[in-house]
């Protein structure tokens, strides 16, 4: 069944916040291969002008995905996300995300449309400190395929 | 922000630095585990024939995050990426074997803009095919 267009425009609560370690921070960047040293040397951070390590920039996901899944995972909108893949990913930076902050996402549905018998959903999560300085949005959309379709 | 790349050095068609990327089982393994992306598309090679992909595939944002290492390289401060977005057209299959797949990243200059930004567009392959559709970031010059 298609995804009903009347959750365009809702929004969700803001998530319970996430706190950005150094160590997080220094486990994604190895993760990615990389050595920057803004993402593992304070110092070297301070010396480009930020309080303290910053995090690469596609690290923001890993809070933004977790806040995705009240959209997702809401029975009432009744996405299968088994057969979701994910389209198109976009960030829009305030500043780069950094260690210390405590960030709380709110996520609302931008659109619902159908692509050759496809539903594709685009979210926008604005990423906020607790104490609501603006760090990041991040747009999302995902595909989810006709049930039957095959997946190659 | 400090890039350490000056807006009056740049012109349309000034290349960045091109890189390539290896990414075996094991780096999928290590980013699903620091990214908390467990799908099992991108580290179990049954699973991921049984949903019909031709084998395991990268994880979309790992690939993205390799594309984003050409421009906060070139910048010096991966602080001064201000805006990143890509489609995600084609996967990046990832075979179980010592060498796996390379992604491939190339990038120019391809407008300036106000306020000493520039916006830069990528091309990224893997296996001779673009794996991201549109790959382009916004960068703040100094």
């Amino acid at each position: 069944m298609p995804l009903d267009a009347k959750f365009i425009g809702r929004t969700y609560p803001p998530t319970e916040p996430y706190e950005v370690g150094r160590e997080k921070i220094r486990e994604f960047a190895a993760a990615i291969g990389d050595p920057d040293p803004a993402y593992n040397d304070p110092e070297a951070a301070k010396a480009l002008g930020h309080p303290d390590v910053i995090a690469p920039p596609t690290f923001a996901i890993v809070v933004t995905m977790r806040a995705a899944d009240q959209v997702v995972y809401d029975p009432e909108l009744g996405l299968d996300y088994s057969r979701v893949v994910h389209r198109d990913q976009k960030f829009t930076y305030t500043r780069p995300v950094r260690a210390g902050d405590r960030l709380t996402v709110v996520t609302t549905v931008d659109d619902i449309k159908s692509l050759a018998g496809n539903d594709v959903l685009t979210t926008r999560a604005e990423v906020r400190t607790v104490e609501g300085e603006h760090v990041v949005t991040a747009l999302s959309s995902l595909v989810a395929r006709a049930a039957g379709e095959s997946e190659s | 922000m400090t890039a350490k790349i000056s807006f009056d050095d740049v012109a349309v068609g000034t290349e960045l630095p091109t890189r390539s990327f290896p990414v075996t089982r094991e780096t999928l393994v290590r980013y699903a585990g620091a990214s908390g992306d467990f799908n099992p598309i991108h580290w179990n090679g049954r699973f991921a024939t049984d949903v019909g992909l031709p084998d395991v595939i990268a994880h979309g944002m790992f690939t993205m995050a390799e594309a984003a290492r050409v421009v906060t390289d070139w910048l010096g401060d991966p602080g001064a990426l201000i805006e990143f977005g890509v489609r995600f057209t084609k996967p990046v299959v990832v075979p179980d074997t010592v060498e796996g797949a390379t992604i491939e990243v190339t990038g120019k200059v391809a407008v300036l803009l106000d306020d000493r930004r520039a916006r830069v567009d990528l091309v990224v392959t893997a296996a001779g095919a673009k794996v991201l559709g549109v790959p382009r970031a916004v960068v703040q010059l100094a």
